[in-house]
């Protein structure tokens, strides 16, 4: 590595990608790469090496295939496809007809087309020129003349305000308003501001990424206590942000201030990225974080904080006094504040505002008590730096998440949450100094584990937290916990392991991991380097929790080999010092990404290759759709991810296959079309995917022109089958992304599909028939798709039935994505049309990645047992994803192969490697670590509830495609019923009367009951079996966040709004009304409630609401005056619909896809599909939440 | 004895055992194969084009099950040609592996082409340890019924 600056820097993913993707990410391209060293140079980092045990070697090690190296390409074909690339453009019979054979009206006999059939009108469209003399349609074909409705060309015409338009957003380098302050982030270009510049970006929280979360645990080396006030119970956590923002410029003061070190706080709020990281490196550890960070706050909420947190802050400070120059470690509390506190600001809506009162004393004693300990562990092994760094400062933050996420444990002396077999774990685990804070710690605090706290279900009735759920944090000694993976990304879900399968099963919770690997990311630590570090033997990624025997030698933290160093690593880029090899950033951070050399690549890196394949038949015309997806894509033309290479392509099917001759040089594109449909064929192979750089124009023509070339179309069959051949064909060269838009059952060629569908079925209680495909063509061909490294999205827009099970194997298997618009019409239906419009431009500009595996390792010991989501399972641990992109999720089911006996931490490791929309092949690596645990009670008290659902409904999914779907809903009531058995028989220390379920777990049975009535489960009630279907695709890929939405819908009271415990991003205030639960003793007729079910936002106005609410925030005079269908709010000036807008947009801005809002009223039509929401209300045919509550009971006491 | 049908059917039965003894280790091979896929130690020193090795392996694999229909047809030929030859009690042995047989290829997942795995689905783990189960189940019934036939 030549020099640090190259070696490392600290764009994202997407740095280099201008326009490519989530807004997020342009915080990342104003760093100028090597920026972070500069600042880091000053200081370095103390060290943080995993404190580790000394484990055994195991004695065989295991020579690991080569990792992604195996071809792409040939492996995996299925056994229909043995036509080598070239053969394919060859027409029976015919060799590669000249081109001009399809655009002279002289058509006489053209091997392959009917050219000059009787049909002509319909089948065969003549290249698009006006000039043709002889067609019938012609004026049809004219379209593309100048004359026809000019398209729009503003590319941000259609996006509300609220929105930030995505060119100035991320435009590189193109210079936005600097009135604007997320654009100003573009900008910044001192270290110091940038630093804030990074932070206030992502205060905007962009549009789509679900913003800053994944901050949250993660933090590597957060510095300061600034997490501390986050501490103060009254405020949501995302206090923090307030408390920094109004104040800009006091904010950049900060920075600025000569504690460049401890200006971290700012970032510590939400950068879980290299920034960050190299902020914190850069701060003089033991440096107090300037307290004036504290009091910058005007906003409403803070002042009750700052006190609190000053005080707490100092009284941690203490022990520390002056560093301890023995123990380099840890930049005090704050990282352990961060680890446990988890998130800022957007991360509130993950998080819970902690129940005031009581709670607050409680933090301050075990504040205490942990100190003291603490300090004890300091004064009487001061040489025993590196352990001693994991013991204290941490515990009393944990109780701000107890509420919801009892356990906070990275931050408490082992043996206090974990009564049984404590002691041993934790003597293992931590060593001697640990002991002593622990012990410390114990006289003090005496309590059960808050995780454990037994809860009698039938007697509590309020168990939602008041915000989002918090994923509890795993038991791991601070150093470890501060740099884990974030669980946006990677969720276990049980945050303690067990020891054994036998004890796994004893406990009866799924054990799985759920991850978003591709997920936006604001901050991501990119890496060059010509050697990438990896185990010998398994090939796992140098990772945070590897341990350094030496200089010079690391031991594999998976399988336990001892390592090399190699001599680039020696060098540390970040502080450009020698030596350090624990200092690199591949050694700091959880989520990493490599530029992969050459090595890493099978062939050169394909270009971003996009064909879009477009229902035209009569039913397709009929919805309008055409016009939406064209328009859309001319305003994103600019927008898609890629380079120069970039290529594209169309491809229009009825009963005939149309393809579009785009060919640099044409005046306009022509259409070439082939009517044999039994043995499709590529007409010109070379025309038809075209660089879009050097062909816009024609692009844009066409796509100005599509819509209106088969208005007047009578074809009604639909070949879908033969369109999709074509466009393996097409792409197999390259591979590629190939988004179909289909409207109705395909009807002719191969993949013809028939209706199987009863309609007079759709609510039977019995077994739903037909989830399984008709035919296995689609999925032969996806896993064809898939071996060239081709996936397949499909949009399918439809009133009827589609056979959505068959269609959707497409998808399933080349790891595309499904999307469906039932009843979709351009008139009848304007909600869906927005939504469709707002989905694809979401779709056309995200991230995308190109011919990429994903491997998940594992601790030895642990294996593989099914994945779960949409890809090709290659090999045991590896998936192909010919596309990856930012919005699915994978879940997998783990088991336990081999005792963990004597491991005090187990590892998981998802490696990504993709090639980037630039042609760059990439890496990215997120390593999750957790401790092993041996008794039951500890299991139970790391079980992360909404984690284990996610894992069953995937579960459920499988097991009523192989099996039905009554069997899938009595698995998913036995889960709930064996869990809480277990519970009792095993983790109960004393036995109650009731249904009892540790507080960890309490929401399980609600979780149950929610997918028992999910469109995917539910009997009894009338559903579409394309609805099911796709609710059950969704519950595979979607990511966990947007799921539990799905699941679980948030229900809020937004008439009496007010700013208490709101919280500020930007300029807004953000009001953080209570979620309630989803019954309808709930609602009342003089209130109005905002349902969020992910994808779908009801704002449900009661009868007798608040005449105030109805003429302040809907722009209405009366209750009767709301229209039928309202999608928008209007924009009031006036405090209410200041408030009510605020959090809406909130609300959306934390998921990428952005939900339709609908504005109903009591009787309005679309209340049935609000009501199925109230998952604890009796239904005609379903248990209420108590009824159920009590079955289980009589189940578990059997 | 003299050589009757019967004897000859033996002899038949013992030569296509030996057969089937044959495709079921191989069925054995390639699920082992499958599952230790990524555990197989190609050297790390001798890159020397692994992915050829792995492609061989690969092919090697998929041809082990294709050879599922052929190992049903012998065996139900054989098993018809105990039914001429009124060897009740050999053809009585051979019922239950009969029967599922034709219980597993009529529950094989939906496909357009003859054969009973399914690419998607294989790598799951339980299905993969079914089919190891099967693999040596099925292994130990032909060894035990070569010896039938040879001392039969």
């Amino acid at each position: 590595m030549s020099s640090p600056a190259a070696g490392l820097s600290s764009q994202n993913g997407a740095g280099r990608q201008a326009c490519s993707n989530g807004p997020i990410q342009n915080l990342i391209m104003m760093q100028a790469p090597g920026r972070g060293y500069n600042t880091a140079a000053q200081t370095m980092h103390p060290q943080h090496m995993p404190a580790k045990a000394p484990l055994e070697q195991p004695a065989g090690q295991y020579h690991y295939g080569c990792y992604q190296s195996s071809p792409p390409v040939s492996v995996y074909q299925g056994p229909g496809q043995s036509a080598p690339p070239v053969s394919v453009y060859q027409g029976p019979g015919q060799s590669a007809p000249p081109v001009s054979m399809y655009q002279g009206p002289g058509h006489s006999a053209p091997p392959v087309s009917m050219y000059q059939g009787p049909r002509q009108t319909n089948m065969t469209r003549p290249p698009m020129r006006p000039l043709q003399p002889h067609q019938a349609g012609s004026a049809r074909i004219a379209a593309p003349a100048p004359s026809s409705t000019p398209p729009p060309v503003c590319s941000n015409s259609f996006y509300p305000g609220s929105q930030i338009p995505p060119h100035s957003q991320w435009a590189y380098g193109t210079p936005p308003p600097m009135s604007q302050p997320s654009v100003a982030t573009n900008h910044v270009t001192s270290a110091p501001s940038q630093l804030s510049a990074a932070r206030y970006g992502i205060q905007n929280s962009p549009p789509q990424g679900p913003p800053a979360p994944l901050n949250t645990s993660v933090q590597p080396g957060q510095p300061s206590g600034y997490g501390m006030q986050n501490s103060p119970p009254q405020r949501p956590p995302a206090s923090l942000n307030s408390s920094v923002q109004p104040g800009q410029p006091s904010g950049y003061g900060i920075q600025n201030s000569p504690l460049q070190g401890p200006s971290a706080p700012l970032n510590s709020s939400v950068q879980p990225g290299q920034p960050s990281g190299y902020g914190i490196q850069n701060s003089p550890p033991q440096r107090p974080p300037a307290p004036l960070n504290i009091s910058v706050q005007p906003g409403p909420a803070p002042p009750p904080v700052s006190p609190l947190s000053s005080q707490s802050y100092q009284s941690g400070r203490q022990p520390f006094g002056p560093p301890p120059p023995v123990r380099p470690e840890a930049p005090p509390t704050g990282q352990l504040n961060n680890a446990a506190t988890p998130p800022p600001p957007a991360a509130a809506a993950k998080q819970e505002v902690p129940v005031p009162g009581a709670e607050r004393t409680q933090i301050h004693n075990s504040f205490d008590a942990l100190e003291s300990g603490g300090r004890n562990a300091a004064q009487h092994h001061p040489q025993m730096g590196r352990a001693v760094g994991l013991s204290y400062p941490s515990l009393p933050l944990g109780y701000q998440n107890m509420a919801v996420s009892p356990c906070a444990p990275g931050m408490q002396p082992l043996s206090q949450r974990y009564p049984a077999g404590a002691q041993s774990f934790q003597q293992a685990a931590l060593g001697p100094a640990q002991l002593g804070s622990a012990l410390g710690g114990m006289n003090l605090q005496q309590s059960q584990p808050e995780a454990l706290r037994a809860i009698n279900l039938l007697q509590e009735r309020n168990l939602l937290p008041r915000g989002p759920v918090t994923p509890p944090v795993p038991c791991l000694p601070q150093d470890l916990q501060r740099l884990n993976c974030s669980p946006e990304v990677f969720r276990c879900t049980l945050t303690n392991i067990p020891q054994t399968q036998s004890l796994l099963n004893k406990a009866k919770l799924p054990l799985g991991l759920l991850l978003h690997p591709f997920k936006d990311m604001s901050q991501l630590p990119v890496v060059t380097s010509s050697t990438i570090v990896r185990c010998r033997s398994c090939r796992t990624y140098i990772n945070p929790f590897v341990t350094f025997l030496d200089q010079r030698r690391w031991k594999c933290n998976l399988c336990y080999r001892v390592n090399e160093v190699p001599e680039e690593f020696m060098y540390n880029p970040v502080s450009r010092s020698y030596g350090e090899p624990h200092k690199r950033p591949e050694v700091q951070n959880p989520t990493i990404e490599f530029i992969a050399p050459s090595e890493y690549m099978l062939r050169p890196p394909q270009p971003a290759v996009y064909l879009f394949v477009l229902d035209v038949s009569h039913n397709a015309v009929e919805t309008g759709y055409l016009d939406t997806v064209c328009r859309s894509l001319l305003d994103s033309l600019s927008l898609l991810p890629g380079d120069t290479r970039t290529k594209i392509g169309f491809i229009t099917f009825d009963s005939t296959v149309h393809f579009y001759n785009l060919q640099e040089g044409l005046s306009q594109p022509q259409m070439l079309v082939v009517s044999d449909i039994e043995d499709i064929f590529i007409p010109t192979p070379d025309s038809l995917l075209v660089n879009l750089n050097e062909c816009k124009e024609l692009v844009q023509d066409l796509l100005k022109g599509l819509p209106q070339m088969f208005t007047r179309t009578l074809e009604t069959q639909c070949a879908l089958g033969p369109a999709l051949q074509a466009a393996f064909r097409l792409l197999s060269p390259t591979g590629g992304r190939v988004s179909v838009f289909q409207t109705q059952l395909p009807s002719v060629g191969v993949g013809a599909l028939k209706s199987r569908e009863d309609p007079n079925q759709r609510a039977s209680a019995k077994d739903i028939p037909h989830l399984t495909p008709a035919t296995d063509f689609y999925k032969k061909l996806a896993l064809d798709c898939s071996g060239q490294q081709i996936a397949v999205d499909l949009f399918l827009l439809s009133g009827q039935y589609c056979d959505l099970a068959s269609l959707a194997c497409i998808s399933k298997y080349s790891a595309g994505g499904v999307h469906y618009y039932p009843s979709y019409h351009h008139l009848h239906n304007p909600a869906q049309v927005e939504q469709l419009q707002r989905d694809l431009k979401r779709y056309f500009s995200r991230k995308i990645g190109f011919e990429s595996v994903m491997r998940v390792r594992c601790t030895k010991g642990l294996s593989i047992h099914t994945f779960h989501g949409n890809f090709f399972v290659r090999s045991t641990d590896l998936l192909s994803l010919p596309n990856i992109n930012p919005d699915s999720g994978f879940a997998v089911q783990m088991s336990i192969e081999e005792n963990l006996v004597d491991m005090q931490v187990v590892s998981f490791q998802a490696a990504l490697l993709y090639t980037s929309s630039k042609g760059e092949r990439r890496i990215r690596v997120h390593t999750l670590c957790l401790p092993v645990v041996n008794s039951m009670a500890d299991i139970f008290a790391g079980a992360d509830v909404q984690a284990i659902t996610g894992l069953l409904a995937s579960m459920a999914v499988d097991r009523s495609v192989t099996a039905s779907l009554s069997d899938a809903r009595d698995a998913l009531v036995n889960a709930a019923i064996d869990s809480l058995r277990a519970y009792r028989s095993g983790g109960l220390s004393v036995q109650q009367p009731g249904l009892v379920t540790p507080a960890c777990l309490r929401l399980l049975p609600l979780y149950v009951v929610a997918l028992l009535k999910q469109k995917a489960f539910r009997t009894g009630t009338s559903t579409r079996l394309d609805e099911r279907v796709f609710a059950m695709c969704q519950l595979k890929y979607q990511p966990l966040a947007y799921l539990m939405l799905m699941i679980h819908p948030a229900l809020y009271r937004v008439d009496n709004l007010t700013d208490e415990g709101a919280i500020s991003i930007a300029d807004r205030t953000v009001p953080q009304p209570a979620t309630l639960q989803l019954s309808v003793e709930k609602l009342s007729r003089d209130g109005s409630f905002l349902m969020d079910s992910g994808s779908v936002l009801y704002l449900w106005v009661g009868r007798n609401c608040a005449p105030n609410f109805i003429t302040q925030v809907l722009g209405v005079p009366s209750y009767t005056a709301i229209p039928q269908t309202m999608t928008q709010l209007p924009e009031l000036d006036t405090a209410e619909s200041t408030r009510t807008r605020a959090f809406i947009s909130w609300l959306r801005e934390q998921r990428p896809f952005y939900p339709i809002l609908h504005v109903i009223r009591e009787e309005s039509p679309l209340k049935a599909s609000f009501m199925q929401h109230m998952v604890e209300d009796r239904t005609e045919s379903a248990l209420s939440y108590y009824e159920f509550l009590l079955h289980l009971q009589q189940q578990v006491n059997k | 004895m003299a050589f009757t049908f019967a004897a000859f059917c033996y002899m038949l039965a013992l030569l296509l055992t030996a057969a089937l003894i044959f495709f079921a280790i191989w069925h054995i091979i390639a699920f082992d194969e499958l599952k230790t896929d990524y555990k197989n130690p190609i050297d790390q020193c001798n890159t020397l084009n692994p992915t050829v090795e792995k492609v061989k392996k690969i092919k090697r694999v998929r041809l082990a099950l294709k050879l599922v229909l052929p190992e049903y047809l012998i065996h139900v030929f054989f098993c018809i040609m105990f039914l001429c030859a009124t060897e009740w009690l050999s053809l009585g042995l051979n019922m239950p592996l009969l029967a599922y047989h034709v219980w597993r290829y009529m529950s094989r997942p939906v496909m357009s082409g003859p054969g009973l795995y399914d690419p998607t689905t294989i790598m799951n783990a339980d299905i993969l340890a079914f089919c190891q189960k099967e693999g040596w189940c099925k292994l130990a019934f032909y060894l035990l019924s070569f010896f039938y036939y040879l001392y039969g």
